[in-house]
């Protein structure tokens, strides 16, 4: 796998979402990595609508299968969905599943105008036909099957890449 | 002889796949069902009330014995899951033309049910449905226990303890009091199950003799029969419902009497802590066991119980249906 | 027929012996031990080495269910389970459908009994008439038709004086009463033994003091009356004790005890098990303690199986609702083994407590022992060979016990009764 400075990656993303921001536009991350990603995007960027977060683990599709697991944390949009533009944030899009499901919790709130995707890292091996409108790196190669990657944050806030074999 | 050795509850994988009692269950699986509600009180005060986990299943609420009340949280808390709902009171129908609990469990599992909540007015009757619905291999059929008998009610004692630690976060320098007729209450024994699991150092119960079950202390509570010894420096007062026929049994002379001695007045919570906080599982009889005063004063949480409750449910159901 | 057991451990408790011997039965007696009477030609040999040969088992209590309760079992197969038990002689509670409180109802039994040729029925009748506790019963009538001794079976006599005049009554003619103690009040509705286990659970307790007010009230009026009375199916530590300081002060009583209590207390009701829904309740461990070494002092002076046969259904229900008993009679050797085993009571006093001592507290006098003369009815088990309790092996319609799936030794190999072999355990 190519090394890669989840830092440069954060401002680059920074500089893709920047031309395009619009006044009213929101931000939602997605636990854990992308609500990381979308605080740093939020401060950077000098976004005023409250930041949002949600926790898809009430919208997975792989609940029949695997049951509620890990610690579902509150979702909590602090703002009106309604006619909104919002810029979901994920810190890796893979599969393409996390973001169905947080677009469906986002839907029980309301209608928003559009929602963008703003992603770190794209490691491909799409399932479902969805696409990120930002994105700071595309992986060249596939991961090795049954690996993860993910982000984590220091004490002192900064990012790194992780990569882990299951 | 059933093998004592096997938690009815859990299954071979030690997860949750019926909630029967409180009693004898895993703190682990105990903080995992209060970690998991947190997120789902966040569902009550969205525009849509909906999540999707309980989509296209079906939720049979059994209720052997009347409760509105009850019947009526577990139904929100399944229809806020999506799930399908069909509410049966037997109380009324096959089982007085003499169906047996276990027919009538098989005929509804022959209508597809994923899930039983189940009231019943005899001690073990969850068991008998959990223990048949294992015998016939339907593993993927899971049993709320909505009350039965004496014995439990884990979904209130949940609620409450979800309550507590919502007002008071750390379980481990506590001091709770149960005020009442622990002798008939099933709310009662999950309380003492889930406090004592839970670390809470001082359990009291607070009641006349007979009111109070044989060897109570070895559930590990202390005993008072004074309302202003046994409340002294208490965090959290939990009520129990006083019912009238307990007047029958000559178990007390009368509700006056009682409301005196241990009903629940502002003077009495006096010598608690200040921030102390009030819980009752309701409907309360104001003037018996509780004073209006401090029913509709500051340290009564009763309310917030009722939509945390909503929420235990739902995160029980939501447990037990993915495990 | 003439049979001649050889090398088998014959143990008579009645006679004090427990020795390798020869046993010869010729017709419905027992002809000789040791060597053969003269001109003995044996029709048939029973090679009982490695096996024990005791008297017929004498149970104090077995519900055969008849007349009334035929769903739940009937005498045919109640009688084979006491085949297969070595039990050859059982007294039968009054608590049949009607009430056995009719010399002709007695006689039926009794004759029905007899027509199937197995074990000896020894009918206990009713002390007052359908066990109502308002009028006594005929009971010289009924003596006359076989009852051996008078009960209520587990339905308390709530009227003292009612309860003073029957024993006084029984006590005219020198008849047995039996009683159990219970009180009508206390524990009224209770399922299972008051204490913490009960507590835990949210069941209907039933106290203690269930058992010992009753039972000062027997002892007190059985002393005023002279009757013979004998306690039955003592569950507590406190009933026991006050039984004993009786007879230290002198008063003539008995008692006997359930194979169950001997083995099980509250805490093995598990997860609400209905199979451990007992009358009396399984009480507490130290109540359990107290019995087991009640029965091996001989302060409990027999055991018994306490057979109630209870249908499938009727035990697939919630604990309180279950209906309370246990199957027991192809239980009562093995389990009285097994306590026996567990609390070194010599093998010979353990036979005693399910023969000759139950005898004598029944009043059987040609049974229960081994002697030349004696009724030819004989156990032979083997005691070493373990097996799995299961259901196909009982022969009793009724499977209800908490001992299922458990394993157990003291399989009974032949069975005879008045010199005919009834039941083999090879042949099935």
């Amino acid at each position: 796998m190519e090394q890669l400075d989840a830092n440069l990656l954060a401002r680059h993303l920074v500089d893709l979402i920047r031309p395009t921001l619009t006044p009213d536009t929101a931000l939602v991350g997605i636990h854990t990595g992308g609500v990381w990603l979308a605080q740093y995007l939020h401060r950077e960027l000098g976004i005023t609508q409250p930041l949002g977060t949600i926790d898809v683990a009430f919208y997975r599709d792989d609940y029949g299968s695997r049951g509620l697991h890990g610690k579902p944390q509150r979702s909590d949009i602090p703002f009106d969905v309604e006619g909104r533009s919002i810029i979901l944030v994920d810190d890796v899009l893979y599969t393409g599943r996390t973001t169905r499901a947080a677009l469906n919790e986002l839907f029980d709130y309301g209608r928003p105008a559009r929602i963008d995707l703003a992603v770190l890292v794209d490691r491909g091996e799409r399932e479902l036909p969805i696409g990120a409108r930002y994105c700071a790196h595309t992986l060249s190669h596939p991961l090795p099957a049954g690996s993860s990657l993910a982000l984590s944050q220091d004490e002192a806030g900064l990012f790194s890449l992780r990569l882990l074999h299951e | 002889m059933n093998n004592p050795a096997r938690n009815p509850q859990l299954n071979a994988d030690g997860e949750l796949q019926h909630l029967l009692t409180l009693d004898g269950l895993p703190k682990n699986i105990l903080n995992q069902i209060l970690d998991t509600a947190e997120p789902f009180t966040e569902v009550a005060e969205r525009e849509i009330k909906k999540l999707p986990l309980l989509r296209g299943k079906s939720v049979f609420n059994l209720f052997f014995e009347n409760s509105t009340r009850t019947r009526t949280t577990f139904e929100i808390a399944a229809k806020r899951l999506s799930a399908d709902v069909i509410n049966l009171n037997v109380a009324t129908s096959s089982t007085n033309k003499g169906e047996t609990l276990l027919d009538t469990v098989d005929n509804l599992c022959a209508m597809q049910a994923d899930m039983f909540v189940v009231r019943h007015a005899t001690s073990g009757a969850p068991y008998l449905i959990a223990q048949h619905l294992q015998a016939t291999g339907r593993h993927h059929i899971h049993v709320v226990n909505a009350g039965d008998g004496r014995h439990a009610h884990p979904t209130q004692g949940l609620l409450d303890m979800y309550t507590i630690r919502h007002y008071k976060r750390d379980f481990t320098n506590l001091t709770v009091a149960i005020v009442g007729d622990v002798l008939h209450s099933r709310v009662a024994r999950s309380e003492i199950a889930a406090l004592t699991t839970l670390g809470v150092p001082e359990v009291r119960v607070i009641a006349p003799k007979t009111l109070l079950p044989s060897d109570i202390e070895r559930m590990g509570v202390r005993v008072f029969h004074d309302m202003k010894e046994g409340l002294r420096g208490v965090d959290v007062v939990m009520m129990l419902r006083l019912q009238n026929e307990r007047m029958q049994g000559a178990l007390l002379p009368s509700s006056q009497e009682y409301y005196k001695i241990f009903g629940l007045t502002e003077e009495k919570l006096a010598v608690a802590k200040p921030d102390a906080i009030v819980l009752h599982p309701g409907p309360m009889n104001r003037g018996v066991e509780i004073d209006s005063a401090v029913a509709d004063g500051k340290s009564a949480v009763i309310l917030p119980q009722v939509t945390f409750g909503i929420a235990v449910r739902m995160a029980v159901m939501s447990m037990l249906a993915g495990s | 027929m003439n049979i001649h057991i050889k090398n088998g451990r014959v143990i008579d408790p009645a006679n004090r012996t427990d020795k390798v011997q020869d046993v010869f039965i010729a017709g419905e007696a027992i002809a000789a031990l040791g060597s053969a009477p003269a001109g003995f030609v044996a029709e048939r040999t029973i090679d009982a080495a490695g096996l024990v040969v005791v008297p017929g088992l004498i149970d104090l209590a077995a519900r055969l269910r008849e007349p009334g309760f035929e769903y739940r079992a009937t005498l045919e197969s109640e009688m084979h389970a006491a085949m297969a038990g070595g039990v050859t002689s059982l007294a039968c509670p009054p608590d049949t459908e009607p009430v056995l409180d009719e010399p002709g109802l007695v006689e039926m039994l009794c004759f029905r009994a007899k027509n199937l040729n197995c074990a000896h029925v020894y009918p206990v009748g009713a002390l007052t008439v359908g066990l109502k506790g308002e009028r006594i019963t005929e009971m010289a009538e009924l003596v006359e038709a076989g009852c051996v001794a008078f009960s209520q079976a587990n339905n308390p006599l709530k009227d003292t004086q009612v309860l003073l005049r029957a024993m006084q009554y029984a006590a005219t003619f020198g008849f047995r009463v039996w009683l159990q103690p219970i009180d009508p009040y206390l524990g009224k509705g209770g399922v299972a033994h008051d204490g913490e286990v009960a507590s835990r659970m949210g069941l209907t307790g039933i106290p203690v003091e269930t058992e010992t007010v009753a039972l000062a009230t027997h002892l007190q009026l059985a002393r005023t009356t002279g009757a013979k009375l004998h306690v039955t199916r003592v569950s507590s530590a406190a009933g026991l004790a006050m039984i004993e300081r009786a007879r230290a002060e002198g008063l003539d009583v008995t008692c006997d005890v359930a194979i169950h209590h001997l083995h099980l207390c509250d805490i093995d009701i598990g997860y609400f098990d209905p199979l451990c829904h007992l009358v009396p309740p399984l009480r507490s461990q130290r109540d359990r303690e107290a019995l087991r070494a009640g029965l091996a002092s001989g302060a409990i002076n027999a055991v018994c199986s306490d057979h109630t046969p209870v249908d499938d259904d009727s035990k697939l229900a919630p604990f309180g609702e279950a209906e309370a008993g246990a199957t027991g009679l192809e239980l009562l050797l093995p389990l009285t083994l097994k306590w026996a085993e567990e609390m070194k009571v010599p093998l010979i006093d353990a036979i005693g407590r399910i023969t000759s001592d139950a005898a004598s507290i029944m009043g059987i006098k040609r049974g229960g022992h081994l002697s030349p003369g004696a009724r030819a009815d004989v156990c032979i088990f083997d005691p070493r060979t373990e097996r799995l309790l299961s259901r196909d092996s009982l022969r009793s319609q009724g499977k209800n016990t908490p001992f299922l799936g458990l394993p157990v030794t003291g399989q009974v190999r032949h069975t005879i009764v008045e010199g005919r072999v009834m039941y083999e355990a090879n042949a099935r």
